[in-house]
C-alpha cells in the first residue's frame, strides 16, 4: 500500500536528513520525496511516498513529529488530495515518427520543450498513472533519457498544513506564521 | 557520569569530549542516556569551520554519527550562536520526555569573541511541542473505566520519576487500594516496602508480579513504554485488561500495546486532574488473591534459604539492603547482578534506583555512581557490577580518586560473563561459549589506586564487609566472590508468554 506524507519543516541544513533517517531506520524505501520552499520564508514542505504493506507504516507520523524542526505532518493517503508529478523524457525521433509522437504528446496534454536532430524533449505534468500512461506510450520508440520530480500533494478544500497544525495542536500559531497564511 | 548525575537529581548533566575520537567515545553514553529518557547535554569540539569537510585532523561528522541517538544536535561555527544554542539544548533535554542532546563547536567559533547580553525570555522552538495534556473526555472516560475496575493493577515506569508523581501514584494506589507492579527503571518511584508495592514486573519479575498483570482487568501504565523485556510476548500480554496509558510521548501509544485510553501528558499533571475525581475503592478479594500467589513463590526464594556456607549474590544484596536500611543509593550495572539488585534491594526513596535499561549498558555501574555521588553528595552511594562489566569501564576507579569522592562498589564476581552464560545453560545446552572469564585481582586493583579492597568469599563475612567499606573515608572495592552458576529466577524466556516463567527448581534448593 503506497502512502503519501506531507511535512512542514524548518528551513536548516540537515532537517532532510533527520526526516529521512526516520524512514530509513525502519528500512522503508522512500519511493519519491520532493521537497522546496513554501509561500513562508523559512519553511519548506516535503512530500514523501512510501510503498510498503507493514503497518509500522502508518506509524511513522509520531516519529517524525518527535524531531525538533518538523512544525506539521500528515498523511495524505486516504485524504482527498491533489498529487502531481512532472516528467522529461527525452525519446529517439525520426523524421517518419516525430509527427506521431507530438500527437501522442497533444493527447496527454504534455509540451515538447527541446526539439534535437534525432530525439525530442517532452514535458509533461499529471497524477502519476498519466505520467505513467504517456510513459509507456513513448516506450517503444526509445527512452534515452528520463527524469521525474516525484510527487507533490495537496489537500483539497481550504484546510491547509499551516493551519491544521495550529488547530490539531491547540496552540496560537506564531504570528509570523500568522501573517502569511491569510488569518 | 553526565548520565548518573542527571539520574540522582533530575538536572541536566553534561558531558565535554574533545573532537574525533573523544566526540565518539560518548556514543555508547549518548544511547544509554536516549534510551532511558535521560536528559544530558554532550559538547563536542569540532575542527575549524574552513577545515569542515577536508578530511582535517580529527575531524568526524559528530552530529551525523549522533543524528539518531539523540533528542536533537546541533553544529555550531558561529560564535553568536553558541549561547543560545546552549540555552535551547537544555531546554529541549529536560522537558517534556527528557534525553541527550549534543552540541558540536569548531574551533573557531570557540576561540571566538563576542558582546553578550544573557537572553532570559523563555525558550520557544516552533516545532517543539513538550507540553501535551489529555483531553478532558479522555479524562473522564479513564475515570469511569478506573471506578469499575474490579483487579486493576498500576504499571509504574520511569515516568513517575521523570514527572515527580511519586505522592500522585502513593495517593491514587492508596485510595484505590491498587497494587503496583515497577518497571526496572520505575523501582523506587513507589515505596518498595508498601503493602501494596508488587515489586518488578516482566523478564525477571517476580512471579506473582507477572501473574497479576496476567489476570488484572485493568492496567494504568504510569510513564512506561511496555518494553519487549516487559511484556514478554505481546499477543499474550494481559489479554483481559482494558488499559489505560499515561505518557507524555504520544509516539509511545500503541507502540507496543493497544491501548484502551491514551492520556498524553505530563504523568503528575495529569493524576492530579484524574485524583479528585477517584473515589476510594476495596479490591480486597483481589489483593488477597495476590498475596496467595506470594505464597506460592517464597519457597523457591534463594534469600529464605539457611546459610549453607555457599555465597549467593541475593544474599549479598539482601544483606546491603539490611545493613544500609535500605536507603542508599544503589547503581547497578547489567547483567545478573542487576537483577539480584533489582530483586532484592527494596527502596523506599525516590531516585535511589538507577541502572541502564533500555539499552543494557555492561560498563554502566561505576561512572554512572560517580556521577550519582557529585549530584547528591549527602547520600551513600553504591555500585553492584559484575566481574564482566566493572572491567569495561574499570578506569574511573582513577576518577574516584582523583576527585577523592566516597562510593562503594560491590563486585558480584561469578567468574562469568554471568547472564550470557545462563542463556547458555538454558537455552543452548551448557555450551558455555566466550562467557568464562579470568578476572584480574580485584582487591590489588582498588588498592593500585590507593582505595580500599576487601575480599568476601563467605556469607558471614558479607555484613562485615559491608560495615568495613561504610565506615571506611575513600571509596571501597569489594570482590564478593559469589557461586559461580547461580541464574537468576524466575525468568521469562525471549518473546513466551509472562506467566510462563523458568522458576527455580526445588529440588535444587533443598540440595544445596
Ligand atoms: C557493552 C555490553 N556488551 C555486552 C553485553 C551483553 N551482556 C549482557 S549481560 C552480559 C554479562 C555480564 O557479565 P558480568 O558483568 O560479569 O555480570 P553477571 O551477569 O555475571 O552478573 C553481557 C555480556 C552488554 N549488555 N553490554
Ligand atoms: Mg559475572
Amino acid at each position: 500500500m503506497r502512502h503519501t506524507f506531507v511535512a512542514l519543516v524548518e528551513d536548516k541544513p540537515g532537517v532532510l536528513n533527520r526526516v529521512v533517517s526516520v524512514f530509513r531506520r525502519r528500512n522503508f524505501n522512500i519511493e519519491s520525496l520532493t521537497v522546496g520552499h513554501t509561500h513562508q520564508v523559512g519553511i519548506s514542505r516535503i512530500t514523501i511516498v512510501v510503498d510498503s504493506d507493514q503497518t509500522e507504516v502508518e506509524r511513522i507520523m509520531p516519529y517524525m513529529y518527535k524531531l525538533i524542526n518538523v512544525l506539521q505532518v500528515e498523511d495524505l493517503t486516504h485524504t482527498a488530495r491533489v498529487s502531481r508529478d512532472l516528467a522529461m523524457v527525452k525519446v529517439n525521433a525520426t523524421t517518419e515518427n516525430r509527427s506521431a509522437i507530438m500527437q501522442f504528446a497533444e493527447v496527454f496534454r504534455a509540451r515538447i520543450v527541446d526539439v534535437g536532430n534525432d530525439s525530442l524533449i517532452i514535458e509533461i505534468t499529471g497524477d502519476e498513472e498519466k505520467v505513467n500512461g504517456f510513459v509507456d506510450v513513448l516506450r517503444p520508440y526509445g527512452i534515452i533519457e528520463m527524469v521525474r520530480t516525484g510527487i507533490i500533494a495537496m489537500e483539497r478544500g481550504t484546510s491547509t498544513l499551516l493551519n491544521n497544525m495550529a488547530e490539531t495542536q491547540n496552540i496560537e500559531l506564531p504570528i509570523e506564521y500568522k501573517m502569511a497564511s491569510g488569518n | 557520569m553526565a548520565d548518573g548525575y542527571a539520574r540522582a537529581c533530575g538536572k541536566v548533566g553534561v558531558a565535554l569530549a574533545t573532537s574525533g575520537p573523544g566526540a565518539t567515545n560518548l556514543i555508547t553514553g549518548i544511547v544509554t542516556a536516549q534510551m532511558d529518557s535521560s536528559p544530558i547535554v554532550c559538547i563536542t569540539g569540532q575542527v575549524a569551520s574552513p577545515l569542515i569537510g577536508f578530511d582535517a585532523f580529527q575531524e568526524t561528522d559528530v552530529t551525523g554519527i549522533t543524528l539518531p541517538i539523540t533528542k536533537h544536535n546541533y553544529l555550531i561555527s558561529k560564535v553568536e550562536d553558541i549561547a543560545p544554542t546552549i540555552r535551547e539544548a537544555f531546554f529541549i533535554a529536560s522537558s517534556g520526555r527528557p534525553g541527550p542532546v549534543l552540541i558540536d563547536i569548531t574551533k573557531d567559533a570557540q576561540q571566538a569573541e563576542i558582546e553578550w547580553e544573557y537572553d532570559d525570555r523563555p525558550v520557544h522552538i516552533s516545532g517543539y511541542r513538550p507540553d501535551f495534556s489529555p483531553l478532558p473526555a479522555d479524562l473522564c472516560r479513564a475515570v469511569e473505566m478506573i471506578q469499575s475496575a474490579q483487579r486493576p493493577v498500576i504499571l509504574a515506569g520511569h515516568g513517575i520519576l521523570i514527572s515527580g508523581a511519586m505522592q500522585e501514584v502513593l495517593e491514587f494506589a492508596e485510595r484505590t487500594q491498587t497494587p503496583v507492579a515497577s518497571t526496572l527503571l520505575g523501582l523506587s518511584g513507589f515505596p518498595g516496602n508498601h503493602p501494596l508495592s508488587l515489586g518488578m514486573m516482566g523478564m525477571h519479575g517476580e512471579a506473582w508480579v507477572n501473574q497479576t498483570i496476567q489476570n488484572a482487568d485493568l492496567l494504568l501504565a504510569f510513564g512506561m513504554r511496555f518494553d519487549d523485556r516487559v511484556t514478554g510476548k505481546t499477543s499474550t500480554f494481559a489479554p483481559n485488561a482494558k488499559k489505560i496509558h499515561i505518557e507524555i510521548d504520544p509516539s509511545e501509544i500503541n507502540k507496543n500495546i493497544a491501548v484502551d485510553i491514551a492520556l498524553v501528558g505530563d504523568l503528575k499533571e495529569t493524576l492530579q486532574k484524574i485524583l479528585p475525581n477517584v473515589q476510594p475503592a476495596n479490591h480486597a478479594e483481589w489483593l488477597a488473591t495476590i498475596e496467595a500467589w506470594k505464597g506460592d513463590s517464597s519457597v523457591r526464594n534463594i534469600q529464605n534459604l539457611p546459610d549453607n556456607g555457599h555465597l549467593y549474590a541475593a544474599h549479598v544484596i539482601n544483606d546491603l539492603w539490611r545493613y544500609t536500611n535500605g536507603e542508599s543509593l544503589v547503581v547497578s550495572d547489567v547483567g545478573q547482578n542487576q537483577m539480584w539488585t533489582a530483586q532484592y534491594y527494596r527502596h523506599d526513596k525516590p531516585n535511589t534506583a538507577i541502572t541502564s535499561g533500555g539499552l543494557g549498558t555492561m560498563g554502566f555501574g561505576l561512572p554512572a555512581a560517580i556521577g550519582a555521588k557529585f549530584a547528591r553528595p549527602e547520600m551513600e552511594v553504591w555500585a553492584i557490577a559484575g566481574d564482566g562489566g566493572f572491567q569495561m569501564t574499570q578506569a574511573e576507579l582513577s576518577t574516584a580518586a582523583q576527585e577523592g569522592i566516597k562510593i562503594n562498589l560491590a563486585i558480584l564476581n561469578n567468574g562469568y560473563l554471568g547472564m550470557v552464560r545462563q542463556w547458555q545453560e538454558f537455552f543452548y545446552d551448557r555450551r558455555y561459549s566466550a562467557t568464562p572469564m579470568k578476572s584480574p585481582d580485584f582487591v590489588k586493583i582498588a588498592e593500585a589506586h590507593g582505595l580500599t579492597g576487601i575480599r568476601v568469599t563467605r556469607r558471614d563475612e558479607v555484613a562485615d564487609a559491608i560495615c568495613k567499606a561504610r565506615e571506611t573515608p575513600g571509596s571501597v572495592v569489594i570482590d564478593f566472590q559469589v557461586e559461580k552458576e547461580d541464574s537468576v529466577y524466575p525468568m521469562v524466556p525471549s518473546n513466551a508468554s509472562i506467566d510462563a516463567m523458568i522458576r527455580r527448581p526445588v529440588p535444587q534448593i533443598a540440595d544445596r
